[in-house]
């Protein structure tokens, strides 16, 4: 099978870097098999559960229908990105410490929406929230306590904690 | 005598011990393991719900560059099974297929387009049979079995009558029969399966990571279907992203893959798509119920008959179990005497059915919750008062034989009504524009880990080791599998608090058929109350050991050591010896230190031997739980939204309230998605819902705040107290539900989901009767 390819250049989790990618792989079969960042998961066939989403400029996409190649020029932000120093960032804070995480694999697509929301809107009222999470599925927590985690996390926030 | 610490590492708000790797995209799971040289496998299914296997022809996808092993039903002749007594299904079909989407071969190849290019090219050829997609159309006089062994379909059926109903139902004031449906629901755990073989050519030597809740079983199966040594095989259990159930079996996905890692001699990745992962199956069954219950005016249940159909699926899986379990748990949350239940689980030609969260109970549980709050309703009486009316007394065992040591199902009871405002609001809530709201409880229970295993060896039921070496890190060893509901770190925690030692000293390892001692799995909520205590043994075990160490470096009698977690010391003028000294000093006895510790449940646990399968059902101790519900009911829209949710559970003691409340949400919530949305449809046998748009998971925007109220009973011989916390919960919703409709409506739904069309046909059917009956409606 003969293959398209270019090469993309983008910023990945504040690094430049340039990649020969094939015209058809989707952002998240390029970041989990291609570069080996497998903290992005595949929750579904495409666009019904939310655990692939990342930041593309801060904004949050689902990496499982977005084409690898269309990142070009962009700032691409995965859940390895988070933290500073070793230390947790915010919203991972609050996920880990009020159980907004149990089995933990759609957490990453979970803290990557939360984290793009409190980049947006550092005080989110309750609505805003539910809003922000409306695309991510949880099978394990009922929601509850990812609430409760992002709520945590604003607070952490406004005492200087980064999202 | 020896001084205990007081307790610190248990009954507080304890994070999971893997949170941080969860939350940062480390924790690896089975489709994580990405590694040059790997090869792709994919699987054919079946096209075809019922049809003999004419041939299939794999020819020309050999012939594909790039494939490197093409396996069929040929490749294996052995069949694999959750039961001893079942296990009739291969891992690719041979003879027959029974439902669309059933495993025919599988490819491993260079990468995943070329092994879907492959699959494109087999020729699967059948003779069709006829197709079964109810229970009802397999059970017909004519129909053709599906297994030569299953006449009229039937993979069992179960009887028994335990008392007289007949005299039970004369001595009632009340007596009500209804029937009921609810949908068949799928686990849709968030990870897909997947597995990852890598045979060892050299050695001959298997290793299989594996998305399982019960490793062990993987590792049983691999060597029956392999036809290989046990000890030529490891099981390895990554993260894993769920289960409710459905991974308790060993699926076909971990043994076609390493069937194909052996032919194709190298590493093969086989992980399934959502669609898949939804025809793999093994959720809870259609289940048709007819119940009758015969109530005196002051509430006390005097007999009780249920008819109770499952739809099993093309295979027997957990089936058998399934089936008793439905009938022996009508015991041990209400006293009740005289009951009869008959249970049939069919086989149709659907994906097979298994354990999901709450096995067996669930449905039935509906029914019953049902039909006495209806009855309530009828004789005048308060649904709590009808429940208080029917109390067991602990410790007892029921009819069936089922040994009950707490009960927490009163303080729950309490504590709902309290919290919800029950008194003051039942019945008072009013009518908004269009919309109105009401109020209904429910109870449910369940198990604390089956007190005989599926595999019944002999052995204790749970086996922890424990090793201290030089460096005074204290590493539990458990082959207990979390599945992300923490068992890791109750562990932990378990072990630091008999030892008295901060949770950081304490490291775990688990999930490595290498490494740790063999566990009987994630399954019937088992684990918090037999690793739970295998671990506070072995804890106990090396306190011992350390506290005999300390004696000598003190020079001190052994009884005279207060153990206190990071100083051991001969009374309190003694400055002591570090943890580290005393480990140091104990070191020189054995080197490497490892100590063990069991638990074995005792036999009064075991269940009884009243009827075929009354053992089923038996535990060390039951959990309970109360649910109020509030609901908003749109008459014009039919949409039913849940404004709160009142549950209390009986866990005996909470270990951890942070994860029991975790715990205890989750299955309220799955309760929620399978009474309110979730519904499995085919079509011509095909899953219609196999992915999460039309199989409609409740969203954060749908879901309901949860209030917890823990009610901890101190279970005799749950560790330190506890009992099971994970599913118990889930069931009371249901009922709670229908009757928190009924109560704002006055319509009483007995079919799930309870969707808006249904609400929205029952208003509108109604108000044509209605109409009809007083003349106002139009010609």
């Amino acid at each position: 099978m003969k293959r398209l390819a270019r090469l993309l250049e983008f910023t990945l989790n504040g690094r430049d870097r340039v990649d020969a990618v094939a015209d058809n792989i989707l952002l998240l079969d390029f970041l989990r098999e291609q570069i080996g960042l497998t903290g992005t998961k595949t929750g579904c066939d495409g666009g019904e559960c939310g655990a692939c989403t990342v930041l593309i400029d801060d904004k949050p996409a689902l990496s499982c229908l977005t084409l690898a190649a269309t990142v070009q020029g962009k700032r691409v932000d995965t859940i390895e990105s988070l933290g500073h120093d070793g230390r947790l960032s915010a919203v991972q804070r609050g996920f880990h410490e009020k159980l907004g995480s149990q089995c933990g694999y759609c957490t990453p697509g979970f803290v990557m929406a939360s984290a793009g929301l409190l980049r947006k809107n550092p005080n989110p009222s309750d609505e805003e929230i539910l809003a922000a999470l409306g695309s991510n599925i949880c099978r394990c927590t009922g929601y509850v306590k990812i609430i409760e985690a992002v709520k945590y996390a604003a607070a952490l926030n406004a005492q200087g904690v980064a999202p | 005598m020896n001084v205990n610490v007081p307790a610190r590492n248990i009954g507080g708000y304890v994070p999971m011990i893997d949170g941080p790797e969860k939350v940062s995209g480390r924790a690896k799971y089975t489709a994580d393991i990405v590694a040059p040289g790997q090869l792709a496998g994919r699987i054919y299914r079946s096209p075809y719900s019922h049809g003999e296997i004419v041939a299939v022809d794999v020819s020309e996808a050999l012939k594909l560059p790039g494939v490197k092993a093409v396996v069929t039903g040929a490749d294996c002749d052995k069949g694999f099974g959750v039961l001893p007594i079942a296990r009739t299904e291969f891992p690719l079909a041979r003879d027959k297929v029974r439902y669309r989407g059933e495993p025919v071969a599988a490819v491993a190849a260079v990468d995943d387009a070329t092994a879907r290019e492959a699959l494109r090219c087999i020729k699967f050829t059948v003779r069709e049979l006829p197709r079964y997609y109810t229970a009802k159309d397999a059970l017909a006089p004519d129909a053709v079995p599906l297994h030569e062994d299953k006449p009229g379909n039937i993979e069992r059926d179960v009887l028994f009558e335990l008392g007289s109903t007949e005299q039970g139902f004369a001595e009632a004031d009340l007596v009500r029969e209804d029937t009921y449906n609810c949908a068949e629901v799928c686990q849709n755990q968030m990870e897909m399966h997947a597995a990852v073989a890598d045979y060892d050519a050299v050695r001959e030597r298997m290793t299989v990571h594996a998305s399982t809740q019960v490793p062990y079983y993987v590792h049983l199966m691999l060597a029956q279907i392999l036809d290989m040594d046990m000890s030529r095989i490891r099981v390895i259990k990554p993260h894993v992203g769920g289960g409710f159930g459905c991974r308790t079996e060993t699926l076909a996905i971990e043994l076609i893959a390493a069937l194909l890692a052996r032919k194709a001699q190298g590493t093969v990745r086989l992980v399934t798509t959502r669609e898949e992962t939804f025809i793999t199956h093994r959720g809870r069954p259609e289940t048709d119920i007819k119940l009758k219950i015969g109530m005196r005016k002051d509430g006390r249940i005097t007999a009780v008959e249920c008819d109770c159909n499952q739809r099993g699926g093309a295979h027997s899986g957990y089936g058998v179990v399934t089936i008793l379990y439905a009938g022996s748990m009508l015991y041990a949350i209400y006293d009740l005497h005289n009951v009869k239940y008959v249970g049939r689980r069919v086989l149709t030609n659907t994906p097979p059915c298994g354990a999901m969260r709450g096995h067996g109970t669930v449905d039935l549980r509906f029914a019953f919750e049902s039909l006495i709050d209806q009855m309530a309703s009828e004789l005048g009486l308060d649904p709590f008062a009808v429940r208080r009316a029917n109390f067991l007394t602990a410790p007892t065992f029921t009819d069936n034989d089922l040994m009950v040591n707490s009960y927490g199902l009163p303080e729950c009871l309490d504590w709902v009504e309290r919290a919800s405002g029950w008194k003051a609001r039942k019945g008072k809530l009013g009518k908004g524009k269009g919309v109105s709201k009401g109020l209904g409880m429910a109870c449910s229970h369940y198990i604390s880990g089956a007190s005989k295993p599926v595999n019944w060896t002999g052995e204790p039921h749970a086996t922890v080791k424990i090793k201290v070496d030089f460096d005074g890190s204290v590493v539990v060893l458990s082959g207990a599998a979390d599945i992300g509901q923490g068992s890791s770190t109750i562990l932990v925690q378990s072990v630091a608090e008999v030892l008295g030692l901060d949770m950081a000293r304490v490291r775990i390892v688990t999930g490595d058929s290498e490494v740790v001692p063999k566990d009987n799995g994630s399954y019937s909520s088992r684990v918090t109350f037999m690793v739970g205590n295998a671990a506070i043994d072995a804890a106990q075990n090396l306190k011992s050991l350390l506290i005999a160490a300390a004696a000598r470096k003190l020079e001190a009698r052994p009884e005279d050591i207060e153990a206190l977690g990071e100083v051991y010391r001969a009374g309190a003028q003694d400055k002591g010896a570090s943890f580290d000294e005393v480990v140091a000093e104990a070191l020189k006895d054995s080197g490497t230190i490892t100590v063990t510790g069991n638990y074995s449940t005792i036999p009064e646990s075991h269940g009884g031997k009243k009827y075929r399968g009354a053992a089923i059902g038996g535990t060390m101790g039951y959990s309970y739980s109360v649910q109020v519900v509030e609901v908003s009911v749109d008459e014009e829209t039919g949409v039913v939204s849940v404004d709160k949710v009142w549950v209390a559970h009986d866990c005996g003691k909470a270990l951890n309230r942070l994860t029991v409340e975790g715990q205890v949400q989750g299955s309220v919530w799955m309760g929620v998605g399978q009474a309110m949305s979730e519904e499995a449809a085919y079509h011509d046998g095909l899953m219609l819902t196999a992915n999460m748009l039309d199989y409609r998971v409740p969203t954060i925007k749908d879901s309901p705040p949860i209030e917890v109220g823990i009610v901890e009973s101190m279970d005799p011989h749950g560790p330190f107290g506890a009992k099971e916390a994970g599913e118990g919960s889930l069931a009371a919703f249901l009922p709670a539900l229908t009757a928190a409709i009924a109560d704002a409506i006055g319509i009483r739904f007995n079919d799930l989901p309870v969707t808006p069309d249904r609400v929205f046909e029952a208003i509108e059917k109604r108000k044509r009767a209605l109409e009809k009956h007083t003349g106002t409606g139009c010609a």
